[in-house]
């Protein structure tokens, strides 16, 4: 996978609430969620977010809550990929699950700065500034994460399963 | 070097795996004795529905609780409710606990749904609560649920352990929740990332079950993706407390390899305060002794037990709720409601000025029961004081023990229960 798109720098420990305040997830609708994503951490992400833009964070990213619609957010309002440090279990769990690559990068957070432009290649496990300035190296992608990231999420790779054992 | 000592993660991921050798850094595909969700179970339905099944793998294993949003906050939430009852009849999920019965971890311990040597599953970050009676409960997502509910397993990376060795004897004036507050600062948000921290120790012999699960309830704000306390003499006395002798206990080796060791000696540990913003900010009480308060909550899956609501009512006794200060109670079950009327809590509390809710999450993620407002201040028993938590990103949330809200909320700042404790 390779994808151009902005930089949107965040800190350390970027909790679920910050991604997606609670006080939103009454309204399941994607689109509702994609309206307030990053709302608790930057205020102009959800109007300024583009297809293929890119989130790079510090550490522990998406601690705190399981609430998955974290993930549905962001990916609903067009991030192709989350960048960090390190990630929450949860968060990198679900985000697997509902297809949105997570990529762990010791020093893209540190490397990269607000609003850069980066070219995010995945496959290369490189995320280089579109200048050529910039570049970070990524952690590759477990395999068995690999293979449901591949299949677009859990609910394909479960469906090809089922389908499997009834074969 | 290789041990030959496991711990109690190894052993009960193999166990659930049928990998009998697995150790921890494995990845084994492992089949749940128990799962649980909540609302959420809408979420976990709307990917389920995709498989074209007829019910879970094992209706018998599922239980689903509503609690964060009860009794409904709105219509929408209504008509998730709604849809959740119709759901739970369809699939014949018997284990269903409607609005106002309380907060799932507290039932699934409650209940004895949760028993030593499982592998508990729920979608509710807070899972590592049921660690308590020796499981290995851990949080995951709504979609991933919908796989479970599809197949019955999942793959999880068996953990390393983290063997917290808790030593001393609690002061007058603090608790378990002091405790685990202490141990966000010293463990730090992701010091136990990915791990099993496992609570050992002359402090945690002492501690009730209630206790117990307080510790596991905070150990996911270190990033723990579980916490366990070993079966001991308090499991089985607490199991034996609803007629339950015969119990299998999984338990770590002596020479089990734990990934490291962290010790910690409560006896000098004064009454902690967290806060606001960021859960590992603890402190001593006397240093933030004197903020100013709106609002004093009583509650949540960490600190809504029955033994919570008797520490608040001793201090509310023959007190009166600070002028200007709202203190709101919620119980974390129908059953602590029950007795903590029968103990003369509730009662207490309500002389004393203080409202008590449903019992569920009330206010702690901000739906509803106690929404706080831009510049307000809160001091809360809840486990996050994260900004917006609890309703506008401009309030500050402080996070205590029982004993500190309920004096706090006398005070209408922020106050040394000790001094109330006479």
């Amino acid at each position: 996978m390779s994808v151009r798109g902005r930089i949107w720098l965040f800190g350390h420990d970027i909790n679920t609430d910050l991604i997606m305040p609670g006080r939103y997830l009454d309204n399941y609708d994607p689109a509702h969620l994609a309206q307030h994503a990053m709302e608790g951490a930057n205020k102009k992400f959800a109007s300024g977010v583009r297809k293929g833009d890119i989130v790079v964070s510090g550490k522990n990213f998406g601690c705190g809550s399981s609430r998955e619609q974290a993930v549905t957010a962001l990916k609903h309002s067009g991030v192709s990929a989350v960048i960090a440090e390190s990630f929450a279990r949860i968060f990198y769990r679900n985000a697997i699950n509902l297809g949105l690559p997570v990529v762990v990068s010791p020093t893209a957070h540190a490397v990269f700065g607000d609003g850069d432009i980066a070219m995010l290649d995945v496959d290369a496990l490189v995320l280089g500034s579109s200048d050529g300035a910039k570049s970070a190296p990524l952690e590759p992608i477990p395999s068995h994460v690999k293979t449901i990231l591949g299949m677009g999420g859990l609910v394909p790779y479960v469906k090809a399963k089922l389908a499997a054992k009834e074969a | 070097m290789t041990v030959d000592g496991r711990t109690a993660s190894e052993k009960i991921l193999s166990r659930a795996s049928g990998m009998l050798k697995a150790r921890a850094g494995d990845i084994v595909e492992a089949g749940p004795d128990l799962v649980m969700s909540h609302e959420n179970t809408y979420l976990v339905n709307r990917s389920f529905s995709e498989f074209g099944l007829p019910r879970p793998w094992d209706p018998d294993k599922v239980v689903v609780v509503l609690d964060h949003r009860t009794p409904a906050n709105n219509a929408q939430t209504a008509a998730v409710h709604a849809s959740i009852r119709k759901l739970v009849t369809k699939y014949g999920v018997g284990r269903f606990f409607d609005s106002g019965e309380g907060i799932c971890h507290q039932l699934l311990v409650e209940e004895r749904l949760a028993r030593p040597g499982q592998l508990i599953l729920g979608t509710d970050s807070h899972t590592t609560t049921e660690g308590a009676v020796g499981a290995f409960a851990t949080g995951i997502g709504a979609t991933e649920m919908a796989g479970v509910w599809a197949t019955g397993s999942l793959w999880l990376k068996i953990p390393k352990t983290v063997l917290v060795n808790l030593s001393g004897h609690l002061m007058k004036g603090t608790c378990a929740k002091d405790v685990a507050l202490s141990l966000a600062k010293i463990i730090g948000p992701s010091g136990a990332d990915y791990r099993c921290m496992e609570f050992v120790g002359t402090l945690v012999a002492d501690l009730p079950m209630a206790s117990r699960m307080v510790l596991c309830n905070m150990a996911v704000e270190m990033g723990a993706k579980a916490a366990m306390v070993s079966p001991d003499i308090v499991t089985k006395e607490w199991f034996r407390g609803y007629g339950e002798d015969a119990l299998t206990v999984v338990a770590s080796d002596e020479d089990a390899e734990f990934e490291r060791r962290v010790e910690s000696d409560v006896s000098r540990m004064p009454p902690i305060v967290s806060g606001p913003h960021k859960v590992e900010e603890a402190k001593s009480v006397d240093k933030f002794e004197g903020v100013r308060i709106d609002q004093a909550f009583i509650g949540t899956c960490t600190n809504g037990r029955l033994e919570d609501l008797l520490a608040a009512a001793r201090i509310l006794k023959g007190r009166k709720v600070a002028q200007g200060c709202r203190l709101i109670v919620a119980p974390a079950s129908r059953r602590v409601l029950t007795d903590a009327i029968d103990h003369g809590a509730v009662q207490t509390i309500t002389q004393a000025g203080g409202v008590v809710l449903t019992p569920g999450c009330g206010p702690c993620m901000g739906a509803h029961g106690g929404v706080l407002g831009p510049g307000e201040v809160c001091i809360s028993t809840s486990n996050r004081n994260f900004p917006g938590r609890m309703g506008s990103e401009e309030a500050e949330i402080y996070l205590a023990s029982p004993m500190t809200v309920a004096a706090s909320a006398v005070a209408g700042k922020i106050a040394d229960p000790r001094r109330m404790l006479e």
